[in-house]
């Protein structure tokens, strides 16, 4: 019966969308505010019902109805709680559920905070947004519905892909998605300034808070999958240029050059046209993601189902948007006011360079994922284009960015001095310069790149915080002066120079890579190996039982110098209902370094083979991507007042 | 080909899905080892999307990580186990394409884009640097503004 409802919750989520698509657009049209108004309660209800077919899927999934297709092919009685709803968007029908629900959500949420928002701007904006959910739930209902019914119904389901049974993994995709589908506000408002044929600076401070949430989630979702893949797969790795991850990183770069584009926008009334032109790019890359992941053109671990079917609807879906905003695009952009020319040394020409930049780099992503297929089309010729390939052509993308980006943090608006702020960067600059040569010095035998890696992210991380010094220290006085000023600075300061350390920590967290000591091999019971400065013991080798899986572990002991520091417990997995193994690997942490111990091929009754590291920093890899994300949300918060609505103080001000 | 491809793949995924390198292929020379290394991550399990033979798990792999040892024990240079493998399974074989007339585009379209947006942006900041036309609020507007500005006032 919930089952039934959900699925007439979805139907009934379409109708509305369908007239939340037509009624407000009219309204605009003929300027009636009674039609207009309609769009706010539309995004309401449309989010309601979807919200509702959400809760019965998941319902269905907890209370392991297996006459549920979606629910047999993917869950199992025995699964824990937790992986049995994660289950629900661990599959090709609930995820496109949890893409929909989002998209509604991000409707609903501007009908409820964007109350600030001009009324045509956003009756139109939630026009937009519906008619992308229109699409979405024809395309569910049609080709994915998760309601599906078998008769007759099994007794057990057919569990989850054992690779997904994993916290991270349940955490993952909801954040991603947040990211991806929250651009899609971005692009609904940059189409309906582009209907309504005129865009402004006000334009960029309602978009701004939007882009900025998308963009935080964004960040968290890519590096909650990244660490997934260095602890799950189990080779040690964190990002592995696979299209699927290429897919996400290809809107975040996007979103990214978007977030500091509407800056400039905002503030000096330049950059109008771009920067609709990138909002509109930023979520069609999201569409395009979604596409490769959903399609199986690039078939990966997160491809769940690979019919070509559905991938040409979602092409064609694709083709509509992406198609059809850049015709609009280009049909209405003429009639946009392009203003503001700028001096190159300035904040905005930095930004400038920002957006030149990562847009190259973005460009680079798009081109070496597609390049095979195209290729393929072209010619029936096969190349493979690999990290060898994105490594060689993203870093001399990427390098110049990165060192320009505490400059640019530091340069004024409108005209800039680049002396002064490199006066002001002398400290950090000496501090990187130092720790390059003596990283060189050190260890002549790694990749160049590693001591250039550090210099170039020590740089990065302290003169991202010396802006936060410079400006507190303006005006003289002492230690205990400039730290109360310090915390007295707008929180957007602080947001601005977490996020851009974070960049810096990061980079540290890749240059350390190149000092981890790896061991392979085969270790017989009492045996110990060396890994840097640690020793590991094999101790003993156990069977297990888990709730819907077997265990064999191999339990080592971690010593350093002699001193025992833990026991880890790497494993082979087997989950007899797919049976399918995995690799649970083991990790010690100390300080942001880890130990990382995995099980090979062959566990004997007295012998592992194992690959071990010891990895130094390697959290760092992860911290960054967390500041910035904190950065992010510092500077929203500061924001918070005028989520959709002009702050007055500022807008005087600027 | 490429469905018998992906299914040999993920066939070959179920079956040992361990990782990559184990220990009892390596080389006794760590120098040759290391090249051996550094070679696989350059090459890609023809079966597997995507990854490369140092990375994978698929039997193909451990038989080109295996293959790529013998050329090297044989005395091949990095270049020479390459043209090896190109010639038995084509370029397909290389995560990173030669630079030819066909992956000219792949190569030099990031730095294309950046070449032409920076010569345009250098003659747009050739140009006078006039200021911004400011548009006039229209009668709406400014009461609009005016109330923003009093409910701030307000509270």
């Amino acid at each position: 019966m919930t089952v039934e409802l959900g699925h007439f919750a979805l139907v009934l989520a379409l109708a509305v969308s369908a007239l939340q698509v037509a009624l407000p657009w009219l309204g605009a049209r003929r300027g009636d505010p009674v039609l207009m108004g309609l769009a706010d309660r539309a995004a309401g209800l449309q989010f309601l019902l979807v919200g509702l077919a959400f809760a019965c899927l998941t319902a269905a999934y907890v209370g392991s109805d297996f006459s549920v297709r979606n629910v047999y092919e993917n869950s199992h009685s025995l699964k824990p709680l937790v992986y049995r709803i994660s289950g629900v968007w661990g599959n090709h029908e609930g995820s496109l559920l949890l893409w929909v629900l989002i998209l509604a959500l991000s409707g609903a949420a501007v009908a409820a905070f964007g109350q600030g928002i001009p009324m045509r701007l956003r009756a139109l904006t939630l026009s937009v947004q519906a008619s992308v959910a229109v699409a979405f739930l024809l395309f569910m209902l049609l080709t994915s519905n998760p309601f599906d019914r078998i008769a007759p119904p099994p007794f057990e389901g057919r569990d989850l892909n054992p690779l997904l049974q994993d916290f991270g993994l349940a955490v993952h995709p909801p954040l991603l998605y947040v990211g991806y589908v929250g651009l899609s506000i971005a692009f609904s408002f940059a189409v309906a300034a582009l209907i309504e044929g005129r865009v402004d600076a006000a334009w960029a401070r309602f978009a701004r808070p939007w882009i900025l949430a998308a963009w935080i989630f964004l960040t968290l979702g890519i590096a909650m999958g990244s660490y997934w893949a260095y602890y799950e797969l189990g080779w040690g790795g964190w990002w592995f240029w696979d299209p699927v991850e290429n897919a996400s990183l290809m809107p975040w770069l996007a979103a990214t050059a978007l977030l500091h584009s509407a800056i400039v926008m905002e503030k000096r009334g330049a950059l109008k046209v771009w920067t609709i032109l990138l909002a509109i790019i930023a979520f069609s890359l999201s569409l395009l993601g979604t596409f490769i992941v959903r399609s199986g053109v690039l078939t990966s671990v997160h491809s769940f189902a690979s019919d070509p079917a559905r991938g040409v609807v979602i092409l064609g879906i694709l083709c509509f948007f992406i198609g059809g905003s850049l015709a609009l695009f280009a049909w209405r952009a003429p009639l946009l006011r392009q203003g503001g020319l700028f001096a190159p040394v300035s904040r905005e020409g930095a930004l400038v360079f920002n957006n030149l930049f990562l847009s190259a780099s973005c460009l680079a992503v798009l081109v070496g994922t597609l390049y095979p297929l195209a290729l393929e089309a072209w010619d029936g010729s096969k190349i493979s284009v690999g990290p060898p390939f994105f490594n060689l052509v993203f870093i001399p993308l990427t390098l110049p960015l990165v060192l320009a980006m505490p400059f640019g943090q530091q340069l004024a608006w409108k005209r800039g001095d680049l002396a002064a702020v490199a006066q002001r960067l002398s400290v950090a600059i000496g501090i990187a310069l130092v720790a390059t040569a003596y990283a060189f010095a050190m260890r002549g035998g790694v990749a160049p790149l590693a001591p250039i890696g550090i210099g170039v992210g020590l740089f990065v991380l302290l003169g991202s915080l010396s802006e936060i010094v410079t400006r507190a220290s303006r005006s003289g006085g002492g230690v205990g002066s400039t730290l109360r000023k310090a915390l007295r600075l707008p929180i957007s300061a602080w947001g601005a120079a977490i996020a851009h350390a974070g960049v810096g920590v990061m980079i540290l967290g890749v240059a350390a890579t190149a000092y981890e000591t790896e061991r392979i091999a085969n270790v017989r019971m009492g045996e110990t190996i060396d890994l840097g400065a640690y020793q590991l013991t094999l101790k003993d080798i156990q069977q297990r039982e888990g709730p819907n899986y077997r265990d064999t572990v191999a339990l080592f002991e971690v010593r350093r110098g002699g001193v025992l520091e833990a026991a880890v417990e790497p494993a082979k997995r087997i989950y007899p209902a797919r049976q399918m193994p995995t690799t649970e690997v083991a990790r010690m942490t100390r300080g942001f370094g880890q130990v990382y111990v995995a099980l090979g091929e062959t566990v004997a009754e007295s012998a592992v083979p194992v690959r071990a590291y010891w990895k130094p920093f390697v959290l760092f890899i992860w911290l960054g991507p967390l500041l910035m994300a904190l950065g992010g949300l510092l500077s929203l918060m500061e924001r918070r007042m005028r989520v959709g609505a002009p702050a007055p103080a500022r807008a005087v001000r600027a | 080909m490429r469905g018998i491809l992906v299914s040999l793949c993920l066939v070959g995924f179920l079956i040992a899905p361990a990782h990559a390198v184990q220990p009892d292929e390596i080389l006794k020379d760590p120098v040759a080892e290391a090249r051996a290394r550094q070679l696989s991550t350059q090459l890609r399990c023809l079966v597997c999307q995507n990854e490369s033979i140092d990375d994978s798990n698929a039997p193909l792999a451990k038989d080109l990580r295996l293959l790529v040892r013998e050329r090297i024990t044989a005395g091949d240079s990095d270049a020479q186990v390459k043209a090896f493998l190109v010639a038995r399974y084509g370029e397909f074989v290389l995560l990173r394409p030669p630079i030819t007339l066909r992956t000219l585009a792949l190569y030099g379209a990031p730095f294309a884009a950046l070449a032409i947006g920076g010569f345009f942006l250098w003659r747009r900041s050739r140009k006078e640097v006039a200021p911004a036309a400011v548009e006039a609020l229209s009668g709406a507007e400014k009461e609009l503004l005016a109330n923003i500005l009093n409910r701030k006032d307000g509270t």
